[in-house]
This record gives structure tokens, sequence and C-alpha cells, in this order.
């Protein structure tokens, strides 16, 4: 009897399948054939990066106390998430250092990876105890003064910031000391001669690194764009594009893009910038100003993506997510998140979106501690004091 | 032609379409338990991406992974994250069985889909998972877990730092008796036999024996008492071998259970035919109900009955038996008593439905007693 009760079972199983089959739902199946592709590589293995990534893990697995190789490879990951704004190799990088990761004096170099790793997760207090330690071991290690003064200056703490840029005019070239500056005071209250000043050095530094004109050209474009020099911050942008566009400069071009209102030009950029969250946030937002067809796919895209990071309580987006919800019509949502994205970090782009969240859920009071900190900061940017004007209306 | 053409650009389509650029997002594998009636049940969907890095899945290294390719990876898959999974039970180790090998895809791309039965005691109070996945290639790593039972979802996230969960799982006593009345009605709709038995002997209840020939009965109380003594008989019958039987005080080995039962299938339709028991029908019904009632046993036994809970369990599987018993008389009696005075109801249900069961049941007999498979129910 039990056999025949099986069967039956079966076929009322088979039924409730073929009911799901049809269903719209995501349900887990299975491929109806051999040949069908579940999933692309972004990076092929015969790509001689990734050959060489292999093969330096490879070696890494034999010896994994090999310092030397530790830092090469996640040296090279860490490279590689950022071009590809990928953050699964900062974790590929931290499984490198593990040997060193927990230690509580590290080598020098270890300190200063373990850091950019850190402040990568936006553990920005982790971050800077790691770069202290290595400047006391270490003053002449510039990589740790810059990236401290680039915490200390998302954090909003510009004096510390500043101070971090100094001793990179001697440890680093000029162009690095002067941009690191640049950057800074442009924010608190320099616009005009930050970017005078940086106009120079690059002009008089032709032979400086891609890299390093990379950053100058955008801190001169996010400068212009700010002090609402449109052209001025084209060009930069355009400049900085032909050295090799990386996802942060392509972010800064897009919002100059969305506030000049051309949303087709910011589809043009980024169209095949779809895997990184902040960019398909950008694109979506120019693609629900023109009503484009695409933009629905993207909202569910990037609804999903943004629950994905909750569900492994990530803190790393909320900025973008709060922009994401006023773009979705939820300012309340926003501003909640806003105001706990800007305890955290402190650049413009966390002022300004705690202020757009406060303006559309008409909630003045709750942008009060970002507008004594922009009017103390004397933060120049035409956008905002906009939106401070009509905040204090 | 055409129709190759039609097959191809489906093929085409179905491949390519529907897959834009996935994000990037940190890695994550998702662990999904399901508490249910018979068992606990995990799913575990693990990036493709991640299990390339771990134990390389591109074999032809072109950058594509097919289904083919991951296919042909199941058991190294499967070893490498069952290794880095342990579930425990009030601190007793729950083998973890694989029961399918599928692919879905999340917002970052295409996952594997690891299900698993996990044999931990239905009584089970609390599990303890411990989950090192990844965590030595990727220490940004996390392990989603959920807990579903029937009242609530719990969850939890596994890192380095904590990798292991302390989870609950005792369901409220209520659920716990929901779930086996569930299962009691819905073993009676499923055992033909049962339910065969009963209607045949329910047939000739809404008529009377006199002058040696079938008469309708006179009203519907003088009916619904006959229906109701009958189904009285077989109710209190076979929940008194169930209880026994669970209980183990007594037990009876399965093939001859169910030989009895089809047997009995097979009186109660001759009855019909060639009335020996005329107005006693109650008494078939419990006498065979004894033996139905170990039919029961066998089906609950089937479900890994709880320890703790186990009279209650029973209680409840025997309360779904009834109900469902309840549905099928609550259906028959209003159409059998309107029909009870027709030709078709006499010889065409009665006569031609008993030699029908007769027959059916016959089979299963012969299927049961010689161990044979003839019909599909």
């Amino acid at each position: 009897m039990l056999q025949h009760r099986h069967y039956l079972g079966l076929l009322l199983a088979a039924g409730q399948l073929l009911a799901g089959a049809t269903a719209a739902t995501a349900k887990p199946f299975v491929p109806a054939n051999d040949a069908q592709v579940l999933e692309r590589l972004r990076i092929k293995p015969a790509d001689p990066v990734e050959r060489e990534l292999q093969s330096l893990r490879a070696r890494l697995t034999q010896k994994p106390g090999d310092l030397p190789l530790a830092l090469t490879l996640a040296k090279r990951y860490i490279e590689r998430g950022r071009l590809d704004s990928d953050p699964r190799y900062n974790g590929y990088a931290q499984a490198a250092l593990a040997p060193w990761w927990d230690a509580a004096q590290p080598p020098t170099d270890v300190l200063v990876m373990r850091a950019t790793l850190k402040q990568s997760t936006h553990n920005f207090d982790g971050a800077i105890a790691d770069l202290d330690a290595a400047i006391k071991a270490d003053p002449r290690n510039s990589q740790a003064w810059v990236t401290r003064a680039l915490i200390m200056q998302v954090r909003g703490e510009y004096k510390n910031a500043k101070r971090d840029c100094v001793p990179l005019l001697q440890l680093s070239t000029q162009l690095v000391g002067v941009t690191c500056l640049a950057g800074v005071a442009s924010l608190n209250g320099q616009a005009d001669r930050s970017y005078n000043l940086l106009e120079r050095v690059l002009k008089g530094t032709p032979k400086a690194s891609n890299d390093e004109k990379l950053w100058a050209l955008t801190v001169m474009g996010e400068t212009a764009h700010r002090r609402n020099q449109p052209t001025l911050a084209e060009k930069h942008f355009k400049s900085a594009m032909a050295l090799g566009p990386d996802s942060y400069l392509l972010g800064a071009y897009a919002d100059f893009l969305l506030d000049e209102k051309r949303p087709e030009a910011v589809i043009a950029l980024l169209k095949d910038q779809t895997r990184a969250d902040g960019l398909l946030l950008r694109l979506a937002i120019a693609e629900a100003a023109i009503g484009s067809p695409a933009y629905s796919g993207h909202r569910a895209a990037l609804e999903a993506r943004f629950a994905a990071g909750r569900a492994r309580n990530d803190s790393v987006h909320r900025r973008e997510e709060a922009r994401f919800l006023l773009l979705i019509g939820q300012p309340g949502p926003a501003l909640k998140l806003a105001l706990e994205n800007w305890a955290v970090q402190r650049e413009p782009a966390d002022a300004r979106v705690l202020l757009e969240a406060a303006l559309a859920s008409r909630d003045p009071k709750a942008a009060a501690p970002a507008l004594a900190f922009l009017e103390e900061s004397r933060l120049e940017d035409s956008y905002i004091a906009r939106l401070t004007k009509q905040l204090k209306v | 032609m055409r129709a190759i053409r039609i097959v191809l650009l489906c093929f085409w389509l179905c491949t390519y379409t529907g897959a834009p650029a996935s994000a990037h997002k940190p890695s994550d594998s998702y662990l999904s338990f399901t508490v249910e009636p018979e068992q606990l049940r995990a799913q575990w969907d693990i990036a493709l991406r991640d299990l390339d890095y771990a134990v390389g899945l591109d074999s032809n290294a072109d950058g594509a992974i097919t289904w083919g390719e991951l296919r042909a990876r199941e058991p190294e898959v499967t070893a490498y994250a069952l290794s880095r999974l342990q579930v425990e039970a009030d601190g007793k180790s729950c083998p973890l069985t694989p029961d399918g090998y599928l692919v879905d895809s999340h917002s970052d791309g295409a996952y594997a889909v690891l299900q698993l039965k996990v044999g931990c005691p239905r009584d089970a109070s609390a599990l303890d998972v411990r989950y090192n996945l990844f965590f030595d290639l990727d220490p940004q790593h996390r392990g989603l877990l959920s807990l579903k039972s029937a009242d609530q979802t719990r969850t939890a996230i596994f890192s380095p730092t904590q990798s292991t969960q302390h989870l609950e799982v005792r369901t409220s006593a209520l659920l716990q008796f929901l779930d086996f009345a569930r299962e009691g009605i819905w073993h009676i709709w499923i055992g033909f036999d049962h339910i065969l038995f009963l209607l045949t002997l329910l047939l000739p209840a809404v008529l009377e024996r006199r002058d040696g020939k079938w008469q309708p009965v006179k009203n519907l109380p003088a009916a619904f008492a006959n229906v109701l003594k009958i189904v009285t008989a077989f109710t209190i019958a076979h929940s008194i071998t169930l209880t026994l039987a669970t209980l183990g005080v007594v037990q009876l080995p399965s093939r001859l259970v169910e030989s009895v039962i089809a047997a009995s299938v097979i009186l109660a339709a001759l009855n019909n035919l060639v009335p020996l028991v005329k107005s006693r029908l109650w008494a078939i019904a419990f006498v065979f109900g004894l033996i139905h009632g170990f039919g029961f046993a066998s089906v609950l036994a089937d479900l890994n009955l709880p320890q703790s809970g186990l009279l209650l369990a029973l209680f409840g599987f025997n309360v779904g038996v009834e109900l469902g018993q309840l549905a099928i008389v609550a259906a028959f009696l209003p159409v059998a008593f309107l029909l009870r005075n027709t030709w078709f109801y006499r010889q065409i249900t009665l006569t031609g439905g008993s030699i029908a069961v007769a027959v059916v049941a016959s089979v299963w007999l012969a299927e049961r007693v010689f161990d044979w498979k003839v019909l599909p129910f």
C-alpha cells in the first residue's frame, strides 16, 4: 500500500513541479542541456593577469608565510578589484595576508594593506589605527600617509587630512602632495586657490604617471563642478577619462552630467557599467529622467543588490541606497539611512543626499548637523548652497 | 525547416537573454533550513564564481561555466561543501544527505543549489550549525543562514569570527498537532483502499433489506443513523489498533496487514451483492477497522515520530484521518440519499460499483500477497 501512495505522491509532486514551472518566481532548476552557459567569468583563465594571479596564488599556497609573495599577491588582487569594481578580490587579498591579519604588530607593509582593506569595508577606525602604527614604525611610508589623508578627508577631518598630505610633498612626487592638499583644501574654503595651484603643478609635471594625472584631473573636475564651472569641469573629466577611466572617475563624471541635466550622456557613459552598484545607480537615475524602458529592470536589480547587502549586514552602500530610496520616492527611509551614513562619512555627496532627504521628507531639522558642518568647513558647492537655502526658508 | 529554425532561435534566446551583466558584490552563500513534518531539509546556494575559485569548474578554460561542467564536478562540489558544514541536534551530529543538485540565479550571477536532507531527530529542540565555507579563501565571505519553520523564520550570519550558530527549533505543541492532523487528512485521501472500504460499506446505508430486496430507507434520520453507526465503529476500531501499534504494544507484519485490508474491501463488496450481514454492517466496519488501523500505523511510523510528543502526534494524526473521513461521508450521504429511490442507484451504483470494487480489491490482494505490481494506485 505504501508504494501506491508513493506513486501517487510522485504524480502530485510532478503536478506541483509543472505548476511551479509556469510561475514567474525564480526557483532552482535543472538546466535543459549540458551546453547551457550558467556563468561567464569576467576574466578568462587564459588572461595573462589572471594566469599570473593563479600562479602567485599557487606559490603562496605552498609557502603561506612568504611575506613578499603575500604582499605582492594582495596588492595585485586589490588592484584587480579596483579596476573591476569587484569586492571579492578584497577578500582574496585578505586571505593572502591571513598569517598576519590578526597580528597586533605585523610588518609595516601589512599594516598599510590591512588598513586599505579595512577602509574598503568602511572600518575607518580600524584602518586609522593600523595607519597610525605604520607611520609610527616607518614615518617615510608615503602610502600610509596618503591613505590616512584620504580617510581623514572622507570623514571630514580636514585639519588632520592636510597634516597627512604635507609629508607627501617630500616623500612622494610634488604632484601627489599638491593633489592631496588641493583635494582637501578645495572642500575647506580654498577652492579657488587649490584649483589654481593644482592646475599650475599639473602643467609643470608633464612626466607624472597616468595614475597621478588621473587623480589630479579628477580633483580639478570635481572642484570645477562644485563651483558651477561646467565647461572646465567637463574638460577635466574628459582628459581624465582619456587616461583610463576608473570607477570613481566615472561616478564623479556621471554626477556632473546629471546636474547638467544631460541624462543621455550619462546613459552613453555608463550603459556598460552595470556591475558596480554606484554606477548602476547613476545609470538608473538617468534612465528614470528620460523615461527609458531600461529603468524598471535596473531599479529591480538595484533593489535586489541593496537587499543582498543588507542581508549580510553591510553598511558600505548606505549613501547609494539613500540616494536610491530618494529616486524611488521613499524619503523617510532615505533620510534615516542618510543620517546613519553621515555619522560615518562626510563627503559633499554625503551631505547632499542628507539635505535632499531632509527636504523631501519635510524635516529640515534633521539636516541641522550637516548644515553646521558645511558652514564650519566653508564648502563651496553651488548645488549644496541651493539646497541649504531651501532648507533655511 | 521552419521548426528547426525555431528550436535554434529558442536555444539562443533561452541561453543568452535574461542574463544581464551581473553585479559585483562580496561573496555570500545562502543556507536555508526548512522544518518539514517528515524531515529537516536544507538548501544551500553557493555562487559558481566562488566554487570555480575553490575547486575549479571551468574545465575547458573558455571563461564560461556550462551546466555540463558543473554537473561533471558534482562529486567534488558536494564533497567540498559538505566537509565545511556540520549540523548537530542537541549535541548529536546529524548526517547530511545530498538530495538535489540544481542551479539558481542571484543578483550577482548563477549559483549551484545543493539540496540536503538533514538527519536530525524530529524532536530536536535546538540545532548547532558550524559553517566554514570559503573563509580560508575569502575571509569577507559570509554564510547567510535562515531557518524556516511553520510559525517563523530566523536568520543569522556566519563569518570567520562567528562560524557557529545556535538555533532553537522547538515548534509549539499546537503547530505539531496541526502538522500531524494535516498528514492524517492527506493519508486518508490518498489511501484508496480505506476510502473504498468505507464507501462500499456505506453504499447500502441509504437502503434496507425487505422481502429479499433492497428498498430505500424512509427518511434521512434513518440513513444518517446507519452511516453514523458504520463510521463510528470504523473509527473506534482503527483508533484502537493505530494507538496500540504506534505505542509498540502490538506489531503485525505489513504485508499481512495490507493483504487483509484488500480482503476486507472484497468482502464488503461481496456482502453488497450477496448480503450475508444485512443490518449490522457496523460490525463489519468494526472488525476490519481493527486491521485498517494497523495500516494507518505503518504510515505514521514512516513519518519519524517525535518521541517527546508521541501521543500528541498520534492524536493529531487520528483527528486528521477522521476529518478526512468526515469530508468523504459528507459528500456521499446527501447524494446517495437523493438517489436512493432510483434504478440507477441500486443497479449501477450499488451492484455495478460493488462488482468493480471487488475486482480492483482482488487485484490489490493478489499484488500484496504475491508482491506484484499491476495497478498504478
